[in-house]
């Protein structure tokens, strides 16, 4: 019982030494080099390192390990001095506005600065779960990222396991591949929109009406898929590119001796040794699939109106309700937060998102690496 | 012998198809940019009729004032240029110390940075709006629409995945090197940006070509961070600003979207094969 009372004594002691010591650190040592610099430089004198004596215990740990001349006092600090611009950035950017977000989930602040935001509870989340707008977009997201994942691992597989023979002009193809990737969403959006709408349709005949008019069907979405794989399977190719190159050659001439095909080479030989790739790109792909906004915004404005799958309204036991058919988490959140002003609502929504995603990341990244080889 | 040949040329025959396919859109966009409105309308397909056009519509986006094109474009490059070294040398700084430190902090600490990968931008963008505005106020610093602020964000935002790839890389370094400059009376400031900084090249470049991909086209942390209409906006930003003033404009649209995109795209053409060496070269795991 003592003992572990003393632990968390040191516990509580240490970390109360190191916020003290990260300012002393950060003023008081480099006036202190810097004097001593100044006097070794004027005046020739040799400076002492002395270490402190005294018994005050607070003093002596300072010194000891954070600003004396102690071995370790000059690793710590060293730590400390490198790790401090990237630790704060991320501490301020992303991990404070995080458990912030956290905090916001449960209020009904409204974005605008009025000063009454007020502690609901879990009452937002509890809202959630009679959003039928909600679930749908939740619905569609899922059954996109499927799709998404899907197509964009095979095409960019392909294209890897194309561009790996021996080819004339395999630089050049592996950069022309990539080179969608360069185009940002939103630019993105605005060019497959006019091939969409006016391109395409100029050619009369079938294509006559646009692929994003055409509404309560899943052409919208399928048109998405078509824009993100040629943006996206460029760069997923060159991460399935590096890990077939590394498939050592001997291993494909020995399967080639003892009479195996090229598809039972595939099969036997380059997807298990491939397979920590494809644990890569399908966590990129589901990531980037989950976020998608920018492409959606400028290629379709959220896509066009339908109505609601009718097992969604009975669910809700709602009427006919309209929606849009592109209208995914990320879309959903944002224009509860800034077009309906319901900040609180919209936080409580991107807190599920973040949960639904590190599940699903989670799950896959842990079926797959049971598929994993070693060599 | 010739069985062999043949496949190897219906596999060249299939990539240059598939390139040419992939290459379509960027054609159709690049033939539309030179055409007047009622042409992009009346025939979407066909080759421009008068060259001068080009000049024309090009001459219209760097005079619109919805555009800024100038300003725009140097905003991002100060913006990308900045953030892309500081991204580079400070998370290197970082990932060194923590691989080079065996102790369970360092461990910790790593593990801090990775769980920020897997925090998508959706979660933070409404309460990071809300922390900057209070920072504003408090402080007295202005950190919205202002180049710091958008820079020591990017910062934040692109650490765990830089450190992520540094770490694994500076595993892979002998540690023979740096103990032989520690013993030749390296200082540890000197030998991670003279030893270190310079092995690190390769994971360097690749990191310099995803966060720069990344950041040039990034559209919702400037829109929130910037606004459509902030002084220090990027060309995304102006392209939007754009293509929501003049909805049907193609003309315009297209010429500010070929212009957005042909830096990059130059400047991908001229580093082409550093960019592809070092994509290819397993740095991405």
């Amino acid at each position: 019982m003592k003992k572990k009372q003393n632990f968390i004594q040191r516990f509580f002691f240490s970390v109360f030494i190191f916020f003290l010591a990260v300012p002393l650190i950060f003023i008081y040592v480099p006036i202190r080099n810097l004097i001593k610099l100044f006097q070794r430089f004027f005046f020739r004198m040799e400076s002492k390192e002395n270490s402190y004596h005294g018994t005050n215990k607070i003093l002596k740990h300072l010194d000891k390990y954070f600003i004396g001349y102690t071995d370790q006092a000059h690793k710590n600090r060293t730590f400390i001095y490198f790790l401090l611009p990237s630790m704060s950035a991320f501490c301020i950017f992303v991990i404070t506005p995080f458990i912030m977000g956290i905090y916001f989930s449960m209020t009904n602040w409204s974005g605008l600065n009025t000063g009454h935001v007020t502690f609901v509870g879990l009452a937002n989340y509890a809202g959630l779960l009679n959003d039928a707008q909600f679930f749908y977009s939740f619905f569609r997201t899922v059954i996109y990222s499927a799709l998404n994942i899907v197509v964009i691992n095979v095409v960019a597989f392909g294209l890897a396991i194309l561009v790996t023979q021996k080819l004339k002009l395999t630089n050049i193809y592996r950069a022309g591949f990539f080179m969608p990737n360069l185009i940002g969403g939103l630019v993105l959006g605005y060019i497959w929109q006019f091939i969409y709408n006016n391109a395409i349709t100029s050619l009369g005949g079938p294509f006559a009406v646009s692929i994003l008019a055409a509404g309560g069907n899943e052409h919208a979405m399928l048109a998405l898929i078509i824009v993100i794989t040629w943006q996206y399977a460029g760069y997923i190719m060159m991460i399935y590119i590096a890990a077939i190159q590394n498939v050592p050659q001997d291993l494909i001439e020995a399967s080639t001796i003892d009479g195996a095909n090229a598809v039972q080479r595939l099969r036997h030989i380059t997807f298990p040794l491939v397979a920590q790739a494809f644990t890569v790109s399908l966590f990129l792909t589901l990531v980037t699939s989950f976020k998608q906004y920018d492409t959606i915004v400028s290629l379709t404005k959220g896509g066009p109106p339908q109505l609601m799958p009718s097992w969604i309204q009975n669910l809700y036991s709602l009427g006919q309700t309209p929606v849009k058919s592109l209208n995914l988490m990320a879309i959903n959140i944002y224009n509860t937060a800034f077009v309906e002003y319901k900040m609180g609502t919209g936080q409580a929504k991107a807190i599920i998102f973040f949960i639904v995603l590190l599940g699903f990341s989670l799950l896959q990244v842990h079926y797959n690496k049971k598929k994993e080889v070693e060599l | 012998m010739s069985k062999k040949r043949v496949t190897a040329l219906m596999f060249e025959i299939l990539a240059l198809l598939l390139l040419i396919v992939f290459f379509m859109p960027f054609l159709i966009i690049l033939i539309n940019a030179g055409k007047t409105s009622q042409e992009i309308i009346n025939t979407p397909i066909a080759l421009p009729s008068h060259l001068v056009q080009y000049y024309i519509n090009v001459k219209n986006i760097f005079t619109n004032d919805n555009v800024k094109y100038f300003s725009g474009f140097l905003n991002s490059f100060i913006i990308t240029s900045v953030s892309l070294i500081a991204i580079g040398v400070f998370s290197g700084m970082a990932a060194w110390v923590l691989v080079r430190t065996k102790t369970k902090y360092s461990y910790l600490i790593f593990m801090f940075f990775l769980s920020g990968m897997v925090i998508p931008f959706q979660v933070v963008m409404l309460p990071l709006v809300r922390l900057l505005e209070l920072m504003g106020n408090f402080t007295g610093i202005q950190f919205k629409d202002t180049y710091y602020g958008v820079i020591l964000a990017y910062i934040g935002f692109g650490a765990p995945l830089s450190i992520f790839l540094f770490h694994g890389f500076i595993k892979s370094i002998p540690l023979d090197i740096e103990e032989a400059a520690i013993i030749d009376g390296c200082t540890k400031p000197q030998l991670f940006f003279q030893i270190i900084l310079p092995i690190l090249k390769p994971i360097f470049v690749t990191l310099l070509v995803l966060n720069g991909m990344w950041i040039w086209n990034d559209y919702l942390l400037p829109v929130l961070i910037i606004g459509v209409n902030g002084k220090t906006r990027t060309l995304p930003l102006s392209v939007a600003n754009l293509a929501g003033s003049y909805v049907r404009e193609w003309d315009l649209i297209l010429t500010s979207v070929v212009l957005a995109a042909l830096p990059v795209i130059v400047l991908f053409l001229f580093a082409q094969k550093h960019i592809i060496k070092g994509m290819t070269s397993g740095a991405i795991k």
